[in-house]
């Protein structure tokens, strides 16, 4: 079953073309990889999947995306509620300047999930054991969450989503701060997630999305090229270009 | 040559510099001297819990305290003005205003720190003072209320333009992040672009606190300048500014009234002093950051 459908979508920058008519299926409970060069359009088309392009001046679309059957670009959609429902994690840890606890808490409080403290205390700490990172902090939930690695960070914003209980998790290149051990460890915890989440991770290193997607997208400037099972694209592609990129052609 | 004009220059920068530093240190004797020998003479317990400014009745007093009350007055109530209309500014400013208009919104603010406040001051006694009177039906509008208002007024361009500088260097990010989770825009700007940006709003608010207890001239035109206890802010109040501004002229030099004035000055210099220095404090905080 697909949880999100992309239909003729098209995006703007100003009068800069960047998606161009893309048309996708996304799979429920799987994941689903994006991979292409730098500035093919992968961050812009994951972007639009929660409208956090909006806070972009002088972005234009065009088409659909469906999540769970609904246009989320259509008139009647809660923005603020779609974004809870399809989180994101960005390519640099952002946690907040608050403390680790306030970080997870914060999704809770503002779309008032739950008020609490007893619920927000539990919440925090099942989402926060979901990215393993629960046996570290425990100790220094009340300290700031600059004060953690990158790695720990990142997952303390994987943990902050979990805690709002999404259907989505949009990854955007989730390990390109990370150095190869804390990669993979995060490249485990995504592959844990899958069963309860449909996940779509964005990511410029190829060994990655062949290692934990199931389908796999390949764009270039601004198209997409080809869509299918990961496994395909990587042994058997049926476009060229496809086939260039993979093989390390170009890119 | 070159070397020789290299020397020079450097040579001149570090006199500017020292004689800055030997200047606050030479006005701060001179306050200390002339404070502390009006101390021995008056007794400064009697100086700043007196209850009664009198100084040049036949048995001269010299309490402040009435001096005290009213500049606290009138510096809280700008504050209670200010700091609210001031940070709102600054988060309009630089979180919902389209570009071209917020770069003439900043102008505008830094213009207003430019009117020079004995111009604020004509300003509020012909306009706000009189209006004052007839709001309140108050029998005369020189009060320590509008005092704060017209010091708000004074301290508003710096508590918006530093406010605003702190709250555009949130990074990006975090407010990305929090649009991310559900928050509403005004949920991200109070839970999280209000809270990274704090140490730099206080450090605003101290600066503009810190320009406004220094002020004199305007306040003495619109307080009604009468150092007596008031019992609210509808009444006239005398500040220490104001009470040195005024009476600087009728003193003998060296004599004790004279003394007496160096020491509230003395007073001003340490208070001022220690707020911009929790400014400092502050400032340096966001940097490390
Ligand atoms: N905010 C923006 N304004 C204008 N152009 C942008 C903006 N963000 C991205 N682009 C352009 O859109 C194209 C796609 O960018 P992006 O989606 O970030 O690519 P990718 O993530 O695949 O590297 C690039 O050519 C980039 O320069
Ligand atoms: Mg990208």
């Amino acid at each position: 079953m697909s949880k999100i459908e992309i239909k003729k979508f098209n995006l703007y920058y100003a009068d800069f073309h960047a998606l161009k008519n893309i048309n996708i299926n996304i799979e429920e409970k799987r994941i689903t990889a994006m991979i292409g060069p730098s500035g093919c359009g992968k961050s812009t088309l994951l972007r639009s999947i929660n409208r956090i392009n909006d806070t972009i001046e002088n972005v234009y679309t065009s088409g659909e995306i469906n999540v769970s059957g609904e246009n989320i670009y259509g008139d009647e959609i809660d923005v603020d509620a779609l974004r809870r429902n399809v989180g994101m994690v960005f390519q640099r840890p952002n946690p907040f300047p608050i403390s680790i606890y306030e970080n997870v808490a914060f999704g809770l409080k503002v779309n008032r999930i739950a008020l609490n403290k007893n619920i927000i205390d539990e919440t925090v700490e099942r989402s926060l054991k979901a990215v393993l990172l629960w046996n570290d902090i425990k100790d220094k939930l009340r300290k700031s969450a600059l004060n953690l690695t990158l790695e720990q960070q990142q997952r303390l914003c994987i943990a902050r989503l979990i805690a709002v209980a999404p259907h989505v998790i949009l990854l955007d290149e989730p390990c390109s701060s990370l150095d190869p051990v804390a990669t993979q460890k995060i490249e485990e915890l995504v592959i844990q997630l899958k069963d309860r989440y449909t996940i779509v991770v964005v990511t410029h290193n190829m060994q990655q999305a062949a290692r934990i997607s199931h389908n796999t997208a390949f764009m270039f400037l601004g198209e997409l090229i080809e869509f299918d099972k990961t496994e395909k694209i990587f042994t058997n592609p049926s476009k060229r270009e496809t086939g260039d990129y993979v093989s390390g052609r170009f890119g | 040559m070159r070397k020789i004009i290299d020397n020079v220059i450097e040579a001149v920068i570090f006199m500017c510099g020292i004689l800055s530093i030997v200047f606050v240190v030479l006005i701060f004797g001179f306050l200390f001297k002339e404070g502390f020998s009006f101390f021995k003479d008056f007794g400064i317990i009697k100086f700043i819990t007196g209850q009664f400014w009198y100084p040049t009745s036949d048995t001269a007093s010299f309490g402040i305290l009435p001096l005290i009350i009213g500049s606290v007055l009138v510096t809280v109530g700008a504050c209670i003005i200010a700091v609210p209309i001031g940070i709102m500014s600054a988060l309009y400013i630089s979180e919902i205003v389209p570009k071209g208009v917020r770069d003439v919104l900043k102008s505008l603010v830094e213009l207003m720190a430019a009117i020079p406040s004995i111009v604020i001051g004509f300003v509020g006694m012909v306009t706000l003072v009189p209006f004052v009177r007839t709001l309140f039906d108050i029998p005369t509008g020189l009060t320590a209320f509008s005092g704060s208002i017209m010091l708000a007024f004074m301290a508003m361009p710096t508590i918006v333009t530093i406010s605003e500088d702190a709250i555009r260097s949130v990074p990006w990010q975090y407010k990305e992040g929090a649009l991310a989770l559900g928050a509403t825009e005004w949920q991200t700007m109070r839970r999280i672009v209000l809270k990274a940006a704090m140490p730099g709003i206080i450090a605003a608010i101290m600066l503009g606190i810190g320009r406004v207890i220094g002020e004199t001239m305007a306040v003495m035109m619109i307080t009604g300048n009468s150092a007596r206890i008031p019992h609210s802010i509808f009444e006239p109040v005398r500040t220490m500014t104001a009470v040195i501004a005024s009476e600087m002229g009728e003193t003998v030099s060296g004599g004790i009234h004279y003394r007496a004035l160096f020491a509230i000055a003395l007073v001003l210099f340490i208070v001022t002093f220690i707020v911009n220095f929790i400014a400092d404090l502050f400032l340096g905080k966001n940097k490390n950051k």
